[in-house]
């Protein structure tokens, strides 16, 4: 295995919010302790439903917040409470493509403009006529035509917006691709050019993938690791193989039931979770999955279960055996 | 008598650059107790041909048929005061996002028993009645409480299974399921699916689930019809479709599924949808499909045989290979 590009440690987000004149204000850990590592030529899989804190996890490894407890480090620099503003060499190290392709380009630049814009602010020293050069070759690297180069964000379909947002992101050559829910919003047979296209680019430049996603039928395909979260915590992370084919956790175990599958003569299997996700605002005491946990016991609600495992990891007082 | 029966429905709007085919001669044919799928991307006017039916679309949108019937009544020529009759009480729909399907300005009571007081004869009392007994039975907690609370106090599992309760207020026929748990996380659209199943298993009602997801049609419906830029191009039992798809687009979807994928790069559909300005001639997918020829590209198909999954194609798929070729040639 090679060396680790980015790992963090116990990564911590809280926001304070609310508190008017007469009420003090509530703490939202949309992030509490998160610990992992990202390896060149590797995805990581971040899988959770809504609250579960795998956005704000993007935007901490993107340095668009600091963390507000444990240690981020990249390429062995740790990202001090100033962010990336103090150190743009990190920032151009990570780069983020977001889940939405109609929101995230700017319908008043050109496709040239915006692929050029990374390169304008954090490279000055590059001329106007190299730009446009690199600018050309990524156009072409991420499948579009170079006819394309002048056109505006609205003459283009979902699927290929996604590939400008790609390409904006490669432009300052990271080494770290964070991927926000890159294909949830593209039709299916759009979905699978998008990712054979991330394929390809981590492939030839051994990017290092944090991939975000509900879908776990996209993570088995894509993953080398996974990492499941419950309201802010991770709650099991391991080898795809492991996680998919052996899950300890009961939320992991339940979350794979009730993907369907699209086989119809799939047994339903299913695990019938009982209530909704608590609130972030409201975060149960102990393990926070033991409301709806049908294994918890007394413990489970008076703390956080300590991580156990070597390679697959897993908090929980009662693991699944098999 | 079928409970639905629609044959070559149409709809066409009249945008600013001209008008604009969302759904092209589509055929339905819905039974009693039917529990069915129609199943597109977007674009494949899948959501536009059940809002024709229900009558919902806005007057930009001109909808021409050679039938179209519920229950024995032709929904053509309705007034929309004879049409209001029949959709809430014998026909309803849900939408994707419960969150802004209900009125933020009332109770989710005052709402459910809206439709009570429209369709029913049940007094004050008995409509409350009614509907505390329709949040039982969606799954609804304490509902007495909830009756009087508002969308927003309501978490989106919550606001859906109040929509469904408003649904089901007056013991529907059939019920039209639009991309019900879309917007919802996966442990909730395993409840709210279980919920609707149950439900149609329960009360004999027949539904219609419009989505486009492979998972949960396979999981969820017995007859699935393939909609494709607004044309029907398949219709099968669902076992039938996922192990042999008549149809090129209904196989590509397929095959483009990642949990189906064999290697590390997934088979992919080349192109995309055809919009307003360049729909090609002959077949709609034939730019797409990998088995078109020279006739795909002029002459429009017609629809195969009930065997061949009514595929509209000349030269239907089976077991992954085209047939009819010969005849062609």
């Amino acid at each position: 295995m090679s060396e680790a590009i980015l790992t963090a440690e116990a990564l911590q987000r809280h926001y304070e919010v609310g508190g008017g004149m007469f009420s003090s204000p509530a703490t939202v850990r949309a992030l509490d302790g998160a610990s992992f590592a990202l390896t060149p030529g590797k995805t990581l899989a971040v899988v959770g439903e809504s609250g579960c804190g795998k956005s704000t996890l993007a935007r901490v490894v993107t340095m668009i917040e600091p963390p507000s407890g444990g240690t981020l480090a990249i390429e062995g620099r740790e990202v001090g409470p100033g962010g990336a503003a103090s150190d743009r060499d990190l920032r151009a190290m990570v780069q983020i493509v977001f889940q939405d392709p109609y929101g995230s380009l700017n319908p008043r630049q050109t496709i040239g403009q915006t692929l050029m814009e990374p390169l304008k602010l954090n490279r000055p020293e590059v001329s106007a006529e190299e730009r446009e050069r690199r600018a050309r070759d990524m156009l072409r690297m991420v499948g579009l035509r170079d006819e394309h180069f002048d056109r505006y964000p609205h003459m283009f379909s979902g699927g290929q917006r996604q590939r400008v947002a790609v390409g904006r992101a490669l432009m300052l050559e990271p080494k770290i691709l964070v991927l926000d829910e890159p294909v949830s919003a593209l039709d299916l047979s759009i979905q699978s050019q998008v990712l054979n296209l991330l394929i390809d680019l981590q492939e030839k430049f051994q990017l290092a993938y944090l991939f975000i996603s509900h879908d776990l039928s996209v993570v088995r395909h894509l993953a080398d690791e996974v990492m499941v979260m419950y309201l802010g915590r991770p709650v099991e992370m391991g080898p795809k193989d492991d996680v998919f084919a052996h899950p300890r956790h009961p939320y992991t175990r339940a979350l794979l039931s009730a993907t369907p599958v699209a086989d119809p003569r799939h047994e339903k299997n299913r695990i019938k979770l009982e209530g909704e996700l608590p609130s972030p605002m409201n975060v149960p005491p102990g393990c926070p999955f033991n409301p709806r946990c049908w294994r918890a016991s007394e413990t489970c609600r008076e703390s956080f279960p300590p991580y156990e495992g070597a390679r697959h990891r897993f908090a929980c007082y009662h693991p699944i055996e098999d | 008598m079928p409970l639905l029966e629609i044959r070559n429905l149409s709809v066409d709007f009249s945008t600013t650059s001209g008008s604009f085919r969302a759904v092209d001669g589509v055929d339905i044919t819905v039974e009693p107790g039917d529990l069915m799928a129609i199943v597109g991307e977007s674009g494949s006017g899948k959501s536009v041909s059940m809002l024709a039916v229900m009558g919902l679309l806005p007057w930009t949108a001109t909808v021409t048929a050679d039938r179209m019937a519920f229950n024995g009544h032709d929904l053509r020529g309705m007034t929309p005061k004879q049409r209001r009759r029949i959709i809430g009480r014998d026909m309803s729909m849900i939408f994707q996002e419960p969150m802004s399907s209900l009125n933020p300005c009332f109770t989710v009571g005052f709402q459910i028993k809206e439709s009570l007081k429209k369709h029913t004869d049940l007094d004050r009392a008995g409509r409350q009645r009614r509907a505390i007994e329709l949040m039982q039975l969606v799954g609804i907690p304490a509902p007495e409480k909830r009756l009087t609370a508002f969308p927003h106090q309501l978490s989106g599992g919550m606001s859906q299974r109040a929509m469904i309760a408003m649904a089901l207020a007056c013991e529907p026929k059939l019920l039209i399921a639009d991309e019900p748990t879309t917007a919802l996380d996966v442990t909730i659209q395993a409840q709210i699916l279980e919920l609707l199943t149950g439900l149609q298993e329960r009360t004999g009602m027949a539904l219609i689930l419009i989505t486009h997801d492979m998972g949960v049609v396979a999981e969820t419906v017995n007859r699935v019809q393939v909609q494709y830029a607004g044309q029907k191009v398949e219709e099968q039992e669902v076992g039938a479709l996922f192990d042999d798809p008549h149809h090129p687009y209904t196989a590509a979807l397929l095959a483009a599924l990642p949990e189906r994928a064999t290697e590390r790069r997934l088979p992919t559909i080349p192109g995309v949808v055809p919009g307003q300005f360049d729909r090609p001639e002959g077949c709609l997918f034939s730019p797409r499909c990998r088995f078109a020829d020279a006739r795909c590209k002029a002459v429009e198909p017609v629809q195969a045989s009930r065997e061949m999954g009514l595929a509209l194609c000349h030269y239907p798929l089976s077991h992954g290979e085209p047939t009819n070729r010969e005849k062609a040639s």
